[in-house]
């Protein structure tokens, strides 16, 4: 009988940290000055006084790296969040609206919280409030569409999303404090321009998210099988279900305020996870942060140097490669999941 | 009425609805029901669509909370237990439940051990044996790496009755266990719900099989609109005018080669 076992945890966890700390060095090598892995590694763990390749390495690629994946990890870990309690594989934060949500949030006290004396550092915490306000908006739908909630949920995302674009167009338009061109990169999701002295409050954010997930991962197991269930099997689900909704509004504010709407990593990675690694969330939980931090370093490292000198938003990377990947599970949702689940790890 | 109900839950050591009753909305579905499932006996719970057998088990599980009445265990109030602690004494079958995400058979009987578990860890050594017990015991050993939302509704019932044993409770309440079975699983089931009877567990089955929940029952509660109407013996309780006004329907029994009462429905031509 095959179940999750400490060996297979701990083996799982080694190779995706060995992954993400790969990607991490690649990440460093890449760039407009060329860097090589092995002087990355130096410039990182040895580094000499004199050498101008430190600076580069240490001070400009890896602050970006680090927040790169603080924030792949943050958006995977909240899907598996949602994807658990809404029952719906394909709840991703973004798809969902509560991306939207939290952007609306920060934009709104960026926009207007100058009057009323709010600065930057009210930013994230308004993305946290706007994060939770849409989802308790999109719960009630989930509650009074009975029946047709799987799509129910998707569509009131789908629609928050287009309305949350508009209001944000809307107030960066008529205020003067945001730059027209700023506007981009909160609606496409762009790591370039982020402010680096909010990575501590990032990682403490995520650091609790993945905390109260982990404590109650047996909790999501059988969460996942509805509400009744997880009663029968003894879960107070009321309680968890709203730690679990916190948790996961804070680590989407904190990654949206940060990087605007990145889309789709919380759909691509845990999917891809489940996979390889089957559902449970002990092990799902863990896996999908770091799988995300790599996935989003990736994408940044291919956003910032792949096409020569421009450089693209890595939500546009992430959108691209994340709606096939949508519409092929959706397609397979609805065909009644073909795929066998492979036993690789 | 309900005074001396109480008084005898205090020292029953049985599963009791104590006048339990419910509304949806303005349809009263449960009126003052009463009976009980003691430890040792296999209790039928049976009546037409829409007859109240589903809210009384979700009323017995903390799911629903009755409107009036109460549901005791061993002489306490089931709402004064925590969900915890009530898992480890009652475990449910429900008729089918949706897996959205690819576990296996073995996985989800395993979430039978949940409620003996502390939130995060893995499963003992202990949780496993009682896992595979309870899965040959059910005779689906076989099933134990195949994906659940890949299984036939039957083959899905079986996982959540082996998961249902791992959970190691007092009582089972099973719900239509054997409506996607074929006859010789749903004798299997039955035969192994007998056996916990027997080895100290009480069990309530609700089901719409008349014959087979006469052979195994030992006792038969009938629910018409939401009231108890017969309660007692299968032999004593199938009877022509009782299932006339529980199913409205005309039936003849007779005694089977074990003593045990057979219905045989009339179908009215024309």
């Amino acid at each position: 009988m095959k179940h999750l076992t400490p060996t297979r945890f701990a083996l799982t966890l080694a190779l995706l940290g060995a992954g993400l700390l790969a990607a991490g060095v690649f990440a460093l090598a890449m760039g407009p000055s060329s860097v090589s892995p092995g002087e990355a590694w130096q410039a990182l763990f040895a580094p000499s006084a004199d050498d101008p390749v430190v600076d580069i390495v240490r001070g400009i690629r890896l602050p970006r790296i680090v927040l790169a994946a603080l924030v792949g990890a943050s958006l995977a870990c909240a899907g598996v969040i949602f994807q658990a309690l809404l029952r719906n594989p394909l709840a991703d934060p973004f798809i969902l609206g509560v991306s939207g949500g939290a952007a609306l949030g920060a934009i709104a006290v960026l926009s207007l919280g100058g009057a009323v004396g709010l600065g930057y550092a009210a930013v994230p915490p308004a993305a946290f409030a706007g994060c939770l306000l849409t989802l308790f908006l999109l719960l009630m739908v989930a509650r009074q569409g009975s029946g047709t909630s799987a799509t129910g949920l998707l569509l009131t995302g789908v629609v928050f999303n287009a309305f949350a674009s508009a209001a944000i167009v809307f107030l960066a338009s008529i205020s003067e404090g945001i730059d027209g061109s700023r506007i981009f990169v909160w609606l496409i999701g762009n790591l370039s321009s982020a402010r680096l002295d909010v990575t501590p409050w990032l990682a403490l954010f995520l650091s609790v998210g993945v905390a109260c997930a982990l404590a109650s991962a047996r909790g999501l197991n059988v969460l996942a099988l509805g509400e009744e269930t997880a009663e029968q099997l003894g879960v107070s689900t009321e309680g968890q279900r709203r730690v679990l909704l916190v948790a996961a509004s804070l680590m989407v504010g904190a990654a949206v305020s940060v990087s605007g709407l990145i889309g789709f990593v919380g759909l691509i990675v845990p999917h891809a996870l489940r996979l390889v690694l089957g559902p449970d969330h002990r092990l799902l939980v863990p896996a999908s942060a770091l799988a995300g931090a790599a996935f989003l370093v990736v994408c940044d490292t291919l956003a910032r140097s792949a096409f020569g000198g421009r450089e693209l938003p890595v939500g546009a990377i992430t959108a691209l490669l994340g709606g096939p990947v949508f519409l092929f599970m959706l397609h397979r949702r609805q065909a009644g999941w073909g795929a066998t689940r492979s036993g690789l790890l | 009425m309900s005074a001396p109900r109480q008084a005898v839950s205090k020292t029953s050591a049985g599963l009791c609805f104590e006048s339990v009753g419910a509304r949806f909305g303005e349809q009263t579905v449960l009126e003052d029901v009463s009976f009980e499932v003691g430890l040792g006996e296999v209790v039928g719970l049976v009546g037409c669509n829409g007859a109240g057998k589903t809210t009384l088990v979700r009323a017995a599980t903390r799911s629903l909370r009755p409107d009036a009445g109460r549901v005791t265990l061993a002489g306490h109030p089931v709402e004064s237990l925590s969900r915890r602690a009530l898992a480890t004494r009652v475990a449910t079958v429900p008729q089918d439940i949706h897996v959205p995400f690819p576990f296996l058979a073995g996985e989800l009987v395993l979430m039978g051990r949940t409620p003996h578990q502390g939130a995060f860890g893995f499963e003992s050594s202990e949780d496993l044996a009682l896992a595979r017990e309870a899965m040959a015991r059910v005779g689906i050993a076989e099933l134990a790496d195949r994906r659940v939302d890949q299984l036939s509704g039957g083959e899905r019932q079986l996982v959540l009755f082996a998961r249902a044993l791992a959970q190691q409770s007092e009582w089972l309440l099973l719900d239509e266990p054997t409506a996607f079975l074929d006859l010789r699983h749903r004798i299997e089931l039955l035969r192994v719900v007998r056996e916990f009877a027997r080895s100290g567990g009480g069990a309530l089955v609700v089901s719409h099989d008349l014959g087979l929940i006469a052979r195994v029952c030992d006792r038969l509660v009938v629910l018409a609109g939401g009231r108890v109407i017969a309660d007692g013996e299968p032999g004593a309780v199938l009877r022509p005018e009782v299932l006339d006004s529980a199913f409205g329907m005309r039936a003849d029994v007779i005694q089977g080669p074990d003593g045990r009462p057979v219905v045989v429905a009339r179908i009215e031509e024309g």
